[in-house]
C-alpha cells in the first residue's frame, strides 16, 4: 500500500505527496502528457529530441545540471510513445533546487540554435547506435509500420528517420513547447523525507505563477480492427534468422489488459515458461525467444520474436509458435500455472516498488491514467483473472487475422541449414 | 514574485553524515559466514551465495561460467524445468552469475515465501548433476548468441581492449570463441563444481525483511554439512601480459557500419593503491558523470556521441583505467584528439575551485543514494568484504572526496594521463 496525498494548483498543475520518513532522500518527478503518438507525421522523433532540449538551459537558468550537481542530485529522463518523464533524486535537505529547476523550466526554456544542433546531432549518434548499427536494429519499425495502418503508435519514439530530425527546427521547438510544456498538461509528484505542508508552501512558490496555458486535447485516429494476417520478408545482414509476431491487444485501462499481461508471462515470463521450455529446451527450435507487450494506454501490440536454431526452417519454427499460441485458445490453463502467473505479478509489484525513485514514477504514470490510487489496486486487477478469460483472450488475440509476422533472414550463405 | 535568478541555498556535502551502516555477522555450524542487513520497511528479501568460482580459477576456457550456469539446470531429485517451477510458482527469482573472481546465485524473493524456497536452493547448489543434454542445448544457444554479438562493434572492442592490457592468456583477457564452447565437456563442469563450490568457500549476504527463524532455517539448510568437501585450488597468480606495442589499433569489423567503437585504456593501480581513491575523483571529473569533462566537450558540445565515459575497473590482481564511447564513424578520429586533448588539460590546469565543489556534493549525493536501502547496502559491503576491506576502506574514500585538493588532483593526473602510456583502439 503505497500512501499519497495530492491537490491541484490553480493553473491546473496536479501535484502528489509521498512521505517516506525511512530515507535520507527526496524525489521530484515531472510528468508531462505527450509522447511520439502526438507527433505529426511528418516531424517524427520530436517529443524525444525535446526532452534532451529541456536540458539545455532555461528562461533564467542558463545551465541545468550543474546546480544540481552541485546539490548532490541525480537526473534523467525518458520519452515513450505515451508520455515524457522527468526526474530528479537528491538530498532532501536540498529539495528547493529542484524546485527551482523545474519550475524555471516548465515556464520557458532559452531556446538556443546551438543547443538544438547539438543535440540533433547526439540523438542521430543515439538512433545509429541503437537502430541501425546494431544487429536487428531495424526489426521494430518494421513491426510498427505492419501493424499499425493509422495509428501513430506507427513510428518509434526515437523517430521514423534520421531526416526527420535533421530537420527539425527551432520554431518547431517553440511552437512543442508552448503547446504541451504546460502546467494543466503535467504531473508533479515529489516523494521521500519530505513533509505535505512544506511541498504545499513549495510548490505555490515555484509553480503557482506559471500561466496554465492550453489543455491540450487528444484525438488520435484509432486502429481499425485488422482483417487479415500481413506479412513481411526481409534479408538483413544478420547472422540468424529470427521471427517476429505480433497482435492486437487491448487499451491499459482496460481489465482484459491484466488478462493480456498474464499471457505474457505464461508463455515467457521465466524458465518455466511454456515457449522457452517448449521450444527452447524440448525441440531446440530457438536459441533466444520471448514474449512480452510495451505497456502502452492505447491499445498496444502482444509480441513474440525468436531467433532460430540454424538448420530449422522459418515455417517449421512459426507453426511450432502458433502450436503452442493456439493450446492457450483450445485449453484452460491449470490453477497452478494461473496462480504462478498471479504470484509473479505480485512479487514484481512488491521489488519495483522497493525504490523511492520508483513509486514516485509509479505514482505520476497512475494519476495520468485517471487516479494514482490505481497503483495500489493493480494486484486485485490482476487476482481477479480466471482460466476462463485466458482461453477467451487468448482465442481473440492470436487470431490469425489479428496478426503480424516478419521472417528477418540472415544473409546469404549462413543460414539456413549451416550447422555451426 | 519569486527570484528565478539565484539558486535556492544548498546543504554542503560537507556537512551531510555519511557513515555506512553495520552489518549483523553470524556462522553457521559448518562455518560459512553470513552477512545481514535486516530491515522492516519491506516484505522482500534477497539472498546471495557466493564462491571463489570464477573465470580467474577455470582450468580451461568457459568453464566458470558454463558451470555457474548449469547448476541450475538439474538436481539428481529434479529436472531444470521442476526446479524452475518451484522458484517460479512463488514469484521468486533465483539468479546466476560469474565474473573474474567471484561467481554466485541469487534468491529475490516475498519474505513470506522464503522457507519453501530455501530447501530449493540448497538442493541446486549441493546437488546438480550437469546433464549432457543441458550443456549441449547451453553450448548452442551460447554459440548462437556470440555469433550474433560478433556483430557488434562494441562488443569486439570490448574484448580486444582487454585482450590487450591484459595479454590474451590472462583470466582477464580471455575471450569466448566457438571452439571453446566446442571443447566444453561435462566433466570439466563437474571438476570445477566440485572444487569451489564447496562450504568451506562460501560467502552469504542477505538483506531485507528476514522472516522469524531466519538464522536458524539457513543454518539447517546450509550449515550442518560440510557439502562437497574442501576446496581444492591451487594456482598462482598468473602474469599480467600487457600488449608491448601501444600503437594506435584500427580494426574494422564491419565496412557499411556507421559507427565506430573508442576505447582507450591503460593499466592502473588495485584498490589499495594510495593513488585508487584520487583516481575515483579525477575520474569523475574527467569521464564519469553526465556533467564530466568528456561529455560536456565531445557529447555536449560537439554532438559526436551519444555518451562518453571513462571508468575505473579494480579487479583482483590488477585495475585499469578505460574511456568508452560509440561516436560516428567520420567523427571517431577526432574523438580519440579531443579525448587527448582533455586529457591533457588535466596534467597542466589545476581544477578550478567550483568545479572541485561541485564533484564533491555530487559524489556525496550519489554514496548517499547508493547507501538507500539494504539491497543497496549489502551490495556495497559484498563489495568490501570480498576484497578483505572494511568501513575503513568506505571512510578513506569519503574522506578522500572531501578534502583532496587541485594540486593533488594534477599530481596523479601527470602521473597516469600520459598518452604514450594508453592503448587507443577504434572498431568500425
Amino acid at each position: 500500500m503505497i500512501h499519497f496525498r495530492k491537490f491541484t494548483l490553480a493553473n491546473g498543475l496536479r501535484v502528489i505527496v509521498h512521505e517516506d520518513h525511512t530515507t535520507p532522500l527526496a524525489v521530484m518527478n515531472v510528468l508531462y502528457d505527450v509522447g511520439s503518438r502526438d507527433e505529426d507525421p511528418g516531424k517524427t522523433g520530436f517529443a524525444h529530441l525535446f526532452e534532451h532540449l529541456m536540458f539545455g538551459g532555461s528562461v533564467h537558468i542558463p545551465d541545468y545540471d550543474e546546480p544540481l550537481q552541485m546539490a548532490g542530485g541525480e537526473n534523467n529522463a525518458y520519452t515513450t510513445n505515451d508520455l515524457t518523464n522527468y526526474y530528479i533524486q537528491l538530498p532532501a535537505e536540498n529539495l528547493e533546487t529542484a524546485f527551482w529547476l523545474e519550475s524555471d523550466r516548465m515556464l520557458s526554456l532559452a531556446f538556443s540554435e546551438k543547443k538544438l544542433d547539438v543535440q540533433r546531432k547526439v540523438v542521430c549518434e543515439e538512433f545509429r547506435e541503437h537502430y541501425i548499427n546494431k544487429p536487428y536494429g531495424d526489426a521494430w519499425k518494421r513491426m510498427r509500420e505492419l501493424a499499425y495502418k493509422v495509428h501513430p503508435y506507427r513510428w518509434m519514439t526515437i523517430g521514423q528517420q534520421l531526416s526527420h530530425i535533421e530537420n527539425a527546427r527551432l520554431e518547431d521547438v517553440r511552437e512543442f513547447f508552448f503547446r504541451h510544456y504546460t502546467p494543466s498538461n503535467a504531473i508533479l509528484v515529489i516523494g521521500g523525507n519530505i513533509r505535505f505542508e512544506q511541498i504545499e508552501r513549495l510548490t505555490e512558490k515555484w509553480f503557482g505563477s506559471i500561466p496554465s496555458g492550453n489543455r491540450y486535447l487528444r484525438s488520435l485516429p484509432a486502429e481499425p480492427d485488422q482483417e487479415g494476417p500481413r506479412r513481411e520478408e526481409v534479408h538483413g545482414r544478420v547472422p540468424l534468422d529470427a521471427l517476429y509476431k505480433c497482435f492486437h491487444i487491448f487499451p491499459r485501462l482496460d481489465q482484459r489488459y491484466y488478462t493480456t499481461d498474464l499471457i505474457t508471462d505464461l508463455l515467457s515470463g521465466g524458465s518455466s515458461s511454456r515457449l522457452y521450455q517448449i521450444l527452447v529446451k524440448e525441440k531446440k527450435f530457438f536459441s533466444h525467444i520471448e514474449c512480452y507487450h510495451l505497456g502502452n494506454l492505447d491499445a498496444g501490440l502482444l509480441t513474440i520474436e525468436g531467433k532460430l536454431v540454424r538448420g530449422i526452417r522459418m515455417e517449421e519454427a512459426e507453426q511450432a509458435v502458433d502450436d503452442q499460441v493456439e493450446r492457450l485458445c483450445a485449453d484452460l490453463i491449470s490453477e497452478r500455472e494461473l496462480q504462478k502467473v498471479k504470484n509473479k505479478a505480485e512479487s514484481v509489484i512488491a521489488f519495483e516498488d522497493m525504490a523511492l525513485l520508483s513509486r514516485t514514477n509509479s505514482l505520476a504514470f497512475y494519476e495520468l491514467l485517471g487516479d494514482a490510487e490505481l497503483m495500489n489496486q493493480e494486484i486485485g486487477h490482476y487476482n481477479m483473472v480466471t482460466a476462463g478469460e485466458i482461453r477467451e483472450e487468448s482465442c481473440r488475440i492470436f487470431n490469425i487475422n489479428n496478426s503480424s509476422t516478419l521472417y528477418y533472414y540472415a544473409e546469404n550463405g549462413e543460414s539456413p541449414g549451416n550447422p555451426i | 514574485m519569486v527570484d528565478r535568478l539565484t539558486a535556492p541555498a544548498v546543504l554542503d556535502s560537507a556537512a551531510f553524515d555519511i557513515r555506512l551502516k553495520p552489518y549483523e555477522k553470524i556462522t553457521l555450524d559448518n562455518g560459512i559466514p553470513v552477512y545481514l542487513i535486516p530491515s522492516d520497511n519491506q516484505d522482500t528479501l534477497m539472498l546471495e551465495l557466493v564462491f571463489n568460482a570464477g573465470n580467474w580459477y577455470e582450468t580451461k576456457d568457459l568453464v566458470a561460467t558454463a558451470t555457474n550456469y548449469l547448476i541450475k539446470n538439474g538436481s539428481s531429485r529434479h529436472t531444470a524445468l521442476q526446479i524452475n517451477e518451484r522458484v517460479e510458482f512463488y514469484g521468486a527469482f533465483l539468479d546466476r552469475s560469474s565474473h573474474h573472481e567471484h561467481a554466485s546465485y541469487v534468491l529475490h524473493c516475498l519474505s513470506r515465501h522464503f522457507a519453501d524456497l530455501l530447501p530449493v536452493v540448497q538442493e541446486v547448489i549441493t546437488d546438480p548433476v550437469f546433464l549432457l543434454e543441458e550443456l549441449d542445448i547451453y553450448r548452442q544457444n551460447m554459440k548462437q548468441q556470440l555469433s550474433v554479438n560478433l556483430r557488434k562493434c562494441e562488443f569486439i572492442a570490448n574484448r580486444r581492449i582487454d585482450s590487450l592490457l591484459f595479454g590474451p592468456a590472462h583470466p582477464y583477457g580471455r575471450s569466448s570463441s566457438m571452439e571453446a564452447y566446442d571443447a566444453l565437456q561435462r566433466d570439466h563442469l563437474q571438476e570445477h563444481y566440485r572444487a569451489h563450490y564447496t562450504y568451506d568457500n562460501c560467502t552469504i549476504f542477505a538483506a531485507g525483511l528476514l522472516p522469524e527463524g531466519f538464522p536458524k532455517l539457513l543454518n539447517e539448510s546450509l550449515g550442518k554439512e560440510t557439502w562437497n568437501g574442501k576446496s581444492r585450488f591451487a594456482k598462482k597468480d598468473q602474469p599480467i601480459d600487457p600488449a608491448p606495442e601501444k600503437k594506435a589499433y584500427r580494426i574494422t569489423n564491419d565496412p557499411q557500419g556507421v559507427q565506430g567503437a573508442v576505447r582507450i585504456a591503460r593499466l592502473f593501480p588495485g584498490r589499495l593503491h594510495p593513488d585508487f581513491p584520487k583516481m575515483m575523483v579525477l575520474n569523475t571529473i574527467f569521464g564519469g558523470y553526465f556533467g564530466s569533462r568528456l561529455m560536456s566537450n565531445i557529447r555536449e558540445d560537439k554532438g559526436y556521441t551519444y555518451g562518453i565515459h571513462s571508468q575505473l575497473y579494480h579487479f583482483r590482481q590488477q585495475g585499469a583505467l578505460a574511456i568508452l564511447t560509440e561516436a560516428g564513424r567520420e567523427v571517431c578520429e577526432a574523438t580519440v584528439r579531443e579525448i587527448y586533448r582533455e586529457m591533457e588539460l588535466m596534467t597542466v590546469e589545476p581544477v578550478g575551485d567550483e568545479e572541485l565543489h561541485l564533484v564533491r556534493n555530487y559524489l556525496i549525493g550519489s554514496v548517499l543514494g547508493d547507501l538507500d536501502g539494504s539491497f543497496q547496502l549489502i551490495q556495497r559491503w559484498r563489495s568490501l568484504l570480498l576484497n578483505g576491506l572494511d568501513e575503513n576502506y568506505f571512510n578513506q574514500y569519503i574522506h578522500t572526496v572531501r578534502t583532496i585538493t587541485a594540486e593533488e588532483l594534477l599530481e596523479v593526473a601527470r602521473r597516469y594521463f600520459r598518452q604514450e602510456e594508453f592503448y587507443e583502439l577504434i572498431v568500425f
